[in-house]
């Protein structure tokens, strides 16, 4: 998918870790804007998912993943391990994806 | 204060009490159905919250799976938790709901890494995101599962046993 293999556990399976580079991180801050909020305004009343906030938090994941891997690449690294991912809100209607983990060249 | 502002304020909540507990109750019991038969369908792709699985399998390839779901509850189930608040306990109207999304990111976990054999390290986090606060904020959840998915590579006999022990 990205040429660079993401895992969350300590070690890619399969293979062996040669080089550490240590932690790479990419962050979003995402706010959503106000059609969505008033759709889901609306959705509220019947409960259930929120369809637009899933797209807008899983878009801003991707984005978070995308920067981590970029700074990662210049790293040289090819595979990151150990991801996690964190979600806070910072502003009232605005929170920010937060993804770290550690880049690594294996074998 | 909250608690007797949704009971005496009749009229328009009352109307939004009855709409949300039908059409509430119905996605709920379509929503569950539908996890259902999905988790059937992954019934031999366990994922796990553990960092291995079977150390004599060897891994083939491995990728992240994410999978996400933002609820909100509705307004019955917002209005028996008010009256729960008022006498304590566990508010069971809640707990459904996020059960139903926990499972949901779990199953779109799975689905977006559907050939893998297993799915190791998955991490559940849960994170409230309310689009106003004060009274009329109202619950909000997202719930994020992700997990490292695995390939075994083929050994003949061993995996084909491998793959239907019970986890």
């Amino acid at each position: 998918m990205r040429g660079l293999i993401l895992t969350n556990i300590d070690s890619v399976p399969g293979h062996r870790i040669v080089r550490h580079f240590g932690l790479v991180q990419g962050s979003t801050i995402r706010a959503k804007h106000v059609g969505t909020d008033f759709l889901a305004g609306l959705k509220n009343i019947v409960g259930g998912e929120l369809k637009g906030y899933t797209d807008l938090l899983q878009e801003s994941r991707s984005e978070a993943t995308s920067r981590m891997v970029a700074q990662a690449r210049e790293l040289g690294a090819n595979a990151v391990i150990n991801v996690r991912f964190t979600t806070s809100s910072v502003a009232q209607g605005a929170s920010e994806i937060l993804c770290y983990g550690t880049a690594v060249v294996v074998d | 204060m909250e608690d007797f502002l949704v009971l005496f304020q009749l009229g328009l909540p009352l109307a939004l009490v009855t709409l949300g507990w039908f059409a509430g109750a119905t996605t709920e019991r379509r929503h569950y159905l539908d996890i259902k038969a999905r988790e059937q369908k992954f019934l031999n792709q366990p994922a796990l919250s553990s960092k291995q699985y079977d150390p004599e399998l060897r891994v083939r390839e491995a990728e992240m799976a994410c999978g996400s779901v933002v609820v909100s509850i509705d307004h019955f189930k917002r209005f028996m938790s008010a009256l729960r608040m008022l006498f304590g306990g566990e508010i069971q109207s809640y707990a459904s709901l996020i059960d139903r999304a926990r499972r949901e990111a779990i199953l779109r976990m799975k689905e977006s890494a559907p050939d893998a054999d297993a799915y190791l390290n998955m991490r559940l986090q849960t994170s409230s995101i309310s689009s106003s606060t004060g009274r009329e904020a109202i619950g909000t959840v997202e719930v994020l599962a992700y997990a490292t998915a695995v390939k075994f590579a083929p050994v003949g006999q061993a995996e084909a046993e491998s793959t239907t022990h019970e986890i």
